[in-house]
């Protein structure tokens, strides 16, 4: 009898798919986005402005590298500003993408089918935004080699010792094992592309991007193989990037940076932030190319249950900080909590308690968790809240340290914030670009969750 | 009998589960040189063409201990014999402080070991193969299922093998041309 009654209770969870797809209509719906589908002004429109973001950070750049960090509003105490606060928001808006693919792969998540192309390509773009802040922030870029061992005339090497050096083998190492795990859910999709490309030049060039692709069954076992292995690689390396970022500031002394609680919190919070932009551009996109069958309300509430949760280890991360501000003892801790609730930035901690904590509660609610404007709007406020977490970490915490003679205050210039914008510029560029180059949902392992990709096998049981 | 102008013979199905089925006839009339072509993985599929041995892990495996054990020397090397540096009397071989790096190292490594010894087992990229001569397997990326008995198996025969295929009902059997 208990069989009988839950089974209507998972019939009413949205499905996976929409029912009335075949193995052919899959192809044709997601591939048509890119091959037959014409160019809307409105996409023209938006791409111009983004593009115009994105040039807007080319230009503070290059004022950046003619003149010096000194634009930037930097300054002794403070000399970490945007330039961190922005890397390490990007970093966490990246990590979604592997854990969608990685983690909810090797959980056996189905969910994850349909959103996890999409994802792996924000957390590439992503990333790439979040590389170019430690980059200028060395204020001598074009010196960035120098980060990685290789032998030279000056006789030096880089200190392994560093966290600021394991940040770059973390970075890097995200960046290209990501990028090969999404070329790799590519190539049978590029295959499609290939034999359902028109103009020879398109699939001309799906055909060099598919390799050769032919899906054949020893391929596909070793494809698999390789997949499997990658999402176990992937795995911890997710849960150790995040980690490692945090290292910059935990190895340090500064009050408030230096605490055990950092590696979890951090990776709670770059997740929280990652699956609320994945919400943020998802409902979008599913809405305007019509992908409402692939990615439902049930890719979308789970989401949202997701950003429940990290955002429920994020509040109890904040608890700690405080609780421990009391229970240490350390008068300069106890300071930095005061100085949180009362300093100059205590406006900004009010809001991130406020965007981070208490308006995302409004995810235990089923009406909100299943409505994509309220998913829409939280996610949002997730984003900036994520944004202002960090702006507190780096600023607050360096503003006001041991000595009260080398106090002070950080003001952002209009350099700052013409890169922070323009990033954000690159980034929807890049995403803009991606929507209507590639397949954006993985053809291929949306056909296996149709009923008729299952197989019986037939040899064992004749046996 | 065997012709050396053509590569093997294509059954076409509509379903995986056909698929299966016929490579697990297959390989009971003894046909060992074979291939399935789907549009996405079908469990078993492998072993029913006899495909037993994936050589993927190994790599990744191999890939992952020359990643750890370089990323560990390479910092040995530079802080012990190249380079030693005293940071506040803390050893050379400050050991605690490599691990992040090593780690990175053989995550990096075992990575992309796995792809590329994937791709480079898969033989790709391969631009050109000749079951693409057939003009209906294009569908072998969209909708429909492919198996092909290679005319290089001691098995094929060009009417035997033909008739063979017809009893397991396709949709169609074409000639590949090599």
């Amino acid at each position: 009898m208990a069989t009988q009654t839950q089974i209507p209770v998972a019939d009413q969870r949205a499905p996976v798919i929409e029912p009335g797809h075949n193995f052919s209509t899959i192809g044709e719906k997601v591939s048509n986005i890119v091959l037959r589908r014409p160019i809307s002004l409105g996409w023209v429109l938006g791409f111009l402005i983004m593009f115009s973001g994105m040039n807007m950070l080319l230009f503070a750049l290059g004022y950046l590298f003619l003149k010096g960090t000194g634009i930037w509003g930097i300054t002794i105490p403070i000399g970490w500003g945007f330039a961190i606060i922005n890397f390490v928001w990007w970093i966490g808006i990246g990590h979604a993408g592997t854990l969608i693919s990685a983690i909810l792969c090797l959980l056996r998540q189905t969910w994850r089918n349909s959103i996890n192309r999409f994802a792996e390509a924000m957390t590439l773009f992503a990333v790439a935004c979040a590389g170019v802040f430690p980059l200028v922030h060395t204020g001598r870029p074009w010196l960035a080699y120098w980060m990685f061992p290789y032998p030279n005339t000056m006789n030096y090497w880089p200190q392994f010792r560093s966290p600021l050096i394991w940040d770059v083998f973390a970075v890097s190492t995200y960046f290209t094992i990501s990028l090969v795990f999404w070329f790799v859910g590519l190539i049978p999709d590029f295959a499609t592309m290939r034999d359902r490309a028109e103009h020879p030049l398109t699939r001309g060039v799906y055909g060099i991007l598919a390799m050769g692709w032919r899906g054949s069954a020893r391929h596909w076992h070793r494809y698999e193989t390789a997949y499997l292995l990658l999402a176990g690689l992937a795995t911890p390396l997710v849960l150790s990037v995040h980690t490692v970022v945090s290292f910059d500031f935990s190895i340090s002394i500064v009050p408030g940076w230096h605490t055990t609680i950092f590696p979890p919190y951090f990776v709670a919070g770059a997740i929280y932030s990652g699956f609320a932009m994945v919400l943020c551009l998802a409902i979008p996109i599913r809405a305007i190319y019509g992908l409402e069958d692939f990615i439902t309300m049930r890719h979308l509430e789970n989401s949202g249950k997701v950003m429940l949760a990290t955002g429920l280890i994020v509040a109890y991360g904040y608890g700690i900080e405080a609780f421990m501000g009391w229970y240490s003892g350390n008068k300069f801790d106890s300071f930095l909590l005061w100085n949180r609730l009362h300093g100059p930035y205590a406006f900004w901690y009010m809001s991130l308690l406020a965007s981070n904590i208490v308006i995302p509660q409004l995810l235990w609610i089923k009406k909100f968790r299943t409505s994509t404007f309220w998913l829409w709007v939280i996610s949002l406020v997730v984003l900036v809240g994520m944004w202002l977490e960090r702006f507190i970490i780096i600023v607050v915490s360096l503003q006001r340290d041991f000595l009260n003679s080398s106090w002070g205050m950080y003001y952002p210039t209009k350099w700052d914030w013409m890169t922070y914008l323009g990033t954000i510029g690159m980034f929807l560029t890049a995403m803009w670009l991606f929507v209507r180059i590639l397949p954006m949902v993985s053809i291929s392992e949306l056909r296996t969750l149709l009923p008729e990709a299952h197989v019986k096998e037939t040899e064992e049981v004749a046996q | 009998m065997n012709d050396a102008s053509v590569y093997g013979l294509m059954a076409e199905f509509d379903s995986p589960q056909q698929l299966l089925d016929a490579a697990n006839e297959a390989h009971k009339a003894g046909y060992k040189k074979m291939d399935a072509y789907s549009p996405f993985p079908i469990e078993g599929l492998a072993d029913a063409i006899g495909f037993h041995k994936d050589m993927v892990p190994f790599v990744t495996l191999v890939g992952g201990i020359i990643g750890g054990l370089s990323g560990y020397l390479l910092q040995y090397y530079v802080h012990v014999i190249s380079y030693p540096l005293n940071i506040g009397g803390r050893p050379f071989h400050s050991w605690p402080s490599f691990i992040i790096v090593t780690f990175e190292m053989t995550i990096l490594f075992a990575g992309l070991s796995a792809v590329f010894g994937m791709l480079a087992l898969n033989g790709l990229p391969m631009p050109y193969h000749p079951v693409f001569n057939v003009p209906e397997f294009t569908k072998a990326s969209e909708s429909k299922f492919f198996l092909v008995v290679f005319a290089s198996d001691p098995n094929y025969d060009d009417a035997d093998t033909r008739a063979f295929l017809k009893g397991l009902t396709p949709r169609a059997i074409s000639e590949v041309p090599a």
